[in-house]
């Protein structure tokens, strides 16, 4: 399948948040301001570029040689929590304003599932290597996308006069249902 | 423990309703949304994170004393990803079709945020028959709301229960209810109702 289909098959067509239901919590947690959104969606992005490589890697080149596929979940889960680690390290020593604009969001990602996720689709969609890192580099688009207009919906919700038992996590989850909604009309774009 | 000991009881009834990790925490939103698409799936799903749960609030707890805090949150990772690996063989090897249409959101039981909350809110720090109960508790409320929702999705979105069809033929599905659509759409409404029941329990 070509790199573009797959980019675009992962960022809207079968978008991570609204059709996988993956990293729920941070599009819940992380989307009442557009810039805290923003800032979110690309430590998503480069962290899910980095994942998908390595997990590319472990997978390809040491599970499956010594036969220990049993141990996938152990051992993506691993990389990804020491993975995050480095790359808020890195950040930090490399680049003042990048570490003080993701820095808080960085650790929290370690949880996303759709980090774990994402690892898991490569594996069993057997994507190639080349495969992989377009598949994380839209599945972190289409997070992003997906982030930043919940953000914009959210900042202004706060002006709506909602009704009151639906304040507050209620009224996100009826918003985040229209928004897939919404995705759904690009289902017909391409089929994979 | 600094809090006062709460009776045995209310160690387990407390997560159905006041600490129900998905109305009242939102917590485990994931595989809430995405396997309720009808309640079989919702059972499943509900059963093999309540046996996680279980099995790592029950290993955490004995080990409590044994793990260094600077790296408590990998070991926890690594013990529940260990139990979800056991999960997920035993459903493939026992029931393939419910195996099959959960897919990918068995493994993602590793990254269910209430597992790895109630470790470190509870377990790290409990007793471990205390743990225990708090595992069935919060796994039994967890449970429940997904299998309420499984029901109240398949019933709209296809006119049964379980499989069991109860509406007859004058009933137009609402396909969109057993898409991912409907899964926000109706933890919406649930959560807005908890909202209201909690509201009259407390003017009352």
């Amino acid at each position: 399948m070509n790199l573009f289909l797959i980019f675009i098959s992962a960022a809207v067509v079968n978008n991570f948040v609204l059709s996988y239901f993956l990293g729920i919590c941070p599009f819940v947690g992380v989307s009442r301001k557009v810039s805290s959104a923003v800032s979110m969606g690309l430590a998503v992005i480069f962290v899910m570029a980095i994942s998908s490589v390595f997990t590319w890697l472990i997978y390809h080149l040491i599970l499956v040689p010594f036969h220990m596929e049993i141990l996938e979940y152990v051992a993506f889960i691993l990389v990804i929590a020491s993975l995050v680690q480095l790359v808020e390290m890195f950040i930090r020593k490399v680049s003042k304003p990048l570490y003080d604009t993701l820095g808080i969001y960085l650790p929290l990602i370690t949880t996303n599932c759709a980090i774990l996720g994402l690892a898991l689709f490569s594996v069993l969609r057997e994507y190639n290597f080349i495969e992989s890192l377009v598949f994380g580099l839209g599945a972190g688009a289409g997070f992003t996308l997906a982030l930043v207009i919940m953000a914009g919906i959210r900042e202004e919700l706060d002006m709506a006069p909602v009704p009151k038992y639906f304040q507050g996590a209620a009224i996100t989850m009826i918003v985040a249902g229209a928004l897939a909604l919404a995705f759904m009309g690009f289902a017909g774009l391409i089929s994979i | 423990m600094a809090k006062k000991q709460i009776s045995i009881w209310q160690e387990i009834v407390k997560g159905l309703w006041r600490e129900n990790p998905v109305l009242a925490t939102l917590l485990g939103l994931c595989p809430t949304l995405a396997v309720t698409n009808t309640a079989v799936n919702g059972l499943a799903m509900g059963l093999a994170t309540s046996f996680v749960l279980l099995s790592s609030s029950l290993f955490i707890s004995i080990l409590r004393h044994f793990i260094p805090h600077q790296v408590r949150i990998a070991s926890y990772i690594v013990i529940i990803a260990a139990f979800v690996t056991v999960a997920d063989r035993f459903l493939a090897g026992f029931f393939p079709v419910i195996s099959q249409s959960l897919g990918p959101y068995v493994p993602l039981i590793v990254v269910n945020c209430l597992i790895l909350g109630r470790q470190e809110a509870f377990s790290s720090k409990n007793k471990i028959g205390r743990s225990l109960l708090d595992g069935i508790g919060m796994g039994l409320g967890f449970s429940l709301v997904l299998i309420a929702l499984g029901m109240v999705r398949e019933l709209l979105g296809s006119g049964s229960i379980f499989g069991i069809t109860l509406l007859g033929e004058w009933f137009e599905p609402w396909m969109v209810m057993i898409l991912p659509p409907g899964a926000f759409l109706t933890l919406g409404f649930f959560i807005a109702i908890a909202n209201w029941i909690n509201d009259r329990r407390a003017t009352a």
